[in-house]
This record gives C-alpha cells, structure tokens and sequence, in this order.
C-alpha cells in the first residue's frame, strides 16, 4: 500500500484548524484520535451500533465512524475536548454527569455527552421519556442507563442556569 | 476494521460526478455513508473509487406541494422528518422515516442514499413502492426517471447502471379517501425490524373498502408490495384480517437470521398485517370524516 494517495486536508476541531495528510479511507473517529492526537472521542463497534465516536457536526451529533475525514473538511466539528466552559470548568452535561453518577467505566461517556449537549439544545426541558429516546442511539454496559436519565434532566436544568436568557437554547 | 483502500473525488457539480462515474463500474457513490460506510469498514465491499457527492450544489432540498413530496439526494433523513408539510401531504414518509435507525444516524443518512441501496428490511424502499413513486436519476446520457415498481431488482440491488447517480426521489401525495399506516417490530429501538408493515387503504364514494394494499420489509429478499383488496373487499372482520395475512404470506419469503427464525416472521407478517391494514382503516375513516 505504499502508493496510497494522501489528501491533504483541514480539520475545523472545537475551533481550532488542524492542517492533516490523511488516505480517503481514513474514518474521521481515526483521523480525531491517530492523526490530532484527541482521543477523548472512543470507538466502540466501529459500525455506527454503540454510539461510543458521536462527535458533532456543526452542532449535530453523528458517527464519526460513519465518516471519512476527507468528507468533513467543510465541516465544524465538536468532540467531547470541546465541551468544557471557557474557563475550563465541567459544561453542564459534564457536571451533569458527574453530579448524577452518569459514568462508571466512562468508555461510552464521549458520545452520550456530546448526544446530550446537541439534544438539550433541541429539547432544552426534557422529559423522562423524551431523555430515553434521546440517548436510545448509545449503550452503555455498566449504568444500567437510570442515572444516564437522571444526568439528561440535570443537565437540562444546569444550562438553562447557565444560559442567560431562560428559556432561549444555549447557542 | 478498516475499509481497504479507494480512491477518492469530491466533484463539485453533477456533471463532474457523472463523469467521475464513467468507465468505473467498480465505484460506489458517497452521499451520507451510513450504510456504506460499514460494509467498507467490514470489507463486505471494496469500491476502486468513491465519488462523495456531498458537496455538490442545490440536491438538499425537500419540496412539497399538493402533487406530492419531492427529495433531493442531499437531504438527510431528519431534514425530512421535521418538515411538517411533509406529514401533511404525505403522512406514510413520516410515519415511516421516524422508524429508521436513531436521530444520530438520520443526521447523515439520506432519504434518497436509502432509497438506491435498495435493502430489503429498510424502510424507504418499502414506502416508495407502495406509494408508487419514483426516483429520478442523472447519467452520461441525461436523466430519466425510475418507477418504483421497477426499481428493486434483487438483494441490495437497484436498477440504477454503475455510472447512474439518483438524484431526487418523489412520493406521490396521500389520494383522497385514503388512510396509512405503519408499524415494525424490532428487537431493540432503532434496530433493523425483524418484520415491519406499511398499509394504504382507499374508500369509494360510499366508504366502503375499494382498495388495501400493504408494504413488507425483512420478510422476503426484495421491498414487496401486496394487493390485498380482494380478501378484505367486504370489510374489516377478524376471518377477513386472516385470509389478507394468508395472502401475504403466499407472496412473501420470510428467512431465518439471528435475530427471528423464518417462522416467527411468518407469525409478524399475520400479527401486523391485521394490525397494520386495522389501523389504516381507522386513518382512512377519520381522514374522510374531517
């Protein structure tokens, strides 16, 4: 494989550019962890199944193991590196999670966050209910997802304190 | 598990992609990925190349009006089941896109990319043969349109040539006196249904039954439609469900996989053919009541 074709290309990553040589083939999860060295996004089934590599693009969550990095040039892209506050501090997801014991092993925790962050800004007080349907696109093997459900809620609650305007979605 | 290696365009206009296309019947065309990525992943394909079509101008756009709905190949799933107008000229697309895999994946996923890939236990390919549209597709010599009754030639294959790119899909609007519905069963939310049935049922001027029809996914190796008219000519009763489902099933060709043997899908297509056809009947009383 030694003629294989290299693209050069630029990742838009949490704001920053990232300037990357990559082959077409390379999964946009490979080029995030392997190429710029942020492994914060996990791959789980590699298959688009588990949910472990939801990153988002310009603001709505995909695989990115469902995507060639090549195809996300044009792309702004957020991985859970990028979640933080400002000023460094946990986002409400993060804290979230962290108040509501969301995580034990945390392998699947990247994807259900980012999910969570774009789908409290569609749904900005959902219900029990409507946090299952958001996450039922990720496992997780150790939570048994009650406290998942319960960070979802939270974290609902903890933006809409952060957020200004009550009742306007975080932009 | 990595995809073996391809070579890679990302044309910016249509004709480029055609021509891309041209001479390279080993080449698969990119628009969301989120079927074809896996088989590259899983080697189940290995394209020479990959025409990405996701930078090409104006295919993005869902355009309704009361003829029907119209998607071009760049509009993600999603994009088309938030748009309300939509649901109100066409209710079975919505019924049925809001039970394709999960939000994350109909993000990327395209309604017209699900359409071509041709899978016989997805959604779309079901839903747009039995609402009889069509799929219009660009190529080196123009375009031309598909029906959707010649569409589906086998096993995740379509009667799109190699060197072809769909381009926009059309399902016709809900006629009048009619009522749908859908319904699937699956052993995880999200996941491929073991079965899954689609139903339209049309009143005459008296409202009596003049026509049922039901789609079938995952219970043969190609989307199937079946006229189920005849059995149910008289009306809705638990001995006219049965003989409906008796029919289907004589057409059908349910398979054993890991996840349902092929009897458990036989005993699906009985269970939701009466449920599925029962509950369009209602639509369609409602819908002409209003």
């Amino acid at each position: 494989m030694s003629t294989e074709q290299l693209h050069r290309i630029r990742l838009q990553v949490n704001g920053v550019a990232h300037e990357v040589e990559v082959p077409a083939r390379r999964l946009l999860s490979d080029a995030l962890r392997h190429d710029l060295g942020l492994t914060g996004t996990h791959v789980g089934c590699e298959h688009g199944v588990c949910g472990a590599c939801t990153i988002l693009v310009d603001g709505t969550p995909m695989r990115s193991c469902l995507m060639f990095a090549v195809s996300a040039a044009d792309s702004e892209l957020t991985t859970v590196e990028g979640l933080a506050n400002a000023d460094g501090s946990l986002g409400p997801v993060q804290q979230a999670f962290r108040e509501c014991h969301g995580l034990q092993c945390g392998f699947c925790t990247p994807g259900f966050l980012t999910t969570i962050t774009a789908g409290i800004k569609e749904n900005p007080s959902p219900t029990e209910d409507e946090a299952r349907e958001m996450i039922a696109g990720n496992l997780c093997r150790c939570t048994g997802y009650q406290n998942i459900v319960k960070a979802v809620c939270r974290a609902a609650e903890l933006a809409a304190e952060q957020s200004p305007s009550t009742g306007e979605p975080l932009s | 598990m990595k995809p073996a290696p391809f070579d890679y365009v990302r044309p910016r206009t249509l004709d480029d992609a055609v021509q891309a296309l041209a001479g390279r019947p080993e080449a698969k065309v990119l628009a969301g990925g989120q079927s074809l990525v896996p088989l590259l992943s899983m080697r189940l394909a290995a394209p020479s190349l990959l025409v990405d079509i996701n930078a090409l101008p104006d295919l993005d756009h869902v355009r309704v009006d009361e003829t029907g709905v119209r998607i071009g190949a760049l509009a993600r799933h999603a994009q088309v089941l938030a748009d309300p107008e939509v649901r109100r000229v066409q209710p079975l697309v919505s019924l049925a896109l809001a039970n394709v895999a999960h939000p994350t994946i109909r993000n990327r996923g395209t309604t017209v990319g699900s359409l071509v890939h041709a899978d016989a236990a997805a959604e779309m390919p079901m839903v747009i043969r039995l609402l009889e549209g069509s799929v219009e597709v660009a190529g080196p010599s123009g375009r031309r349109t598909i029906e959707a009754a010649d569409l589906y030639l086998g096993p995740l294959e379509s009667s799109l040539h190699h060197d072809e790119i769909a381009v926009e899909a059309f399902f016709p609007a809900l006629p009048a006196r009619t009522g749908v519905a859908f319904e699937e069963i699956s052993r995880r939310h999200g996941d491929y249904a073991m079965c899954g049935v689609a139903a339209l049922v049309t009143f005459d001027e008296t409202g009596a039954i003049s026509r049922v029809r039901a789609g079938y996914l995952s219970a043969s190796d190609v989307p199937t439609v079946i006229d189920l008219s005849e059995p149910l000519a008289d009306g809705i009763t638990p001995a006219s469900l049965a003989k409906a489902a008796a029919v289907a099933l004589d057409q059908l060709d349910p398979e054993t996989d890991i996840h349902a043997t092929a009897a458990y899908r036989a005993h699906l297509v009985e269970v939701l053919t009466a449920r599925v056809v029962t509950a369009a009947y209602d639509n369609a009383h409602q819908s002409t009541q209003e």
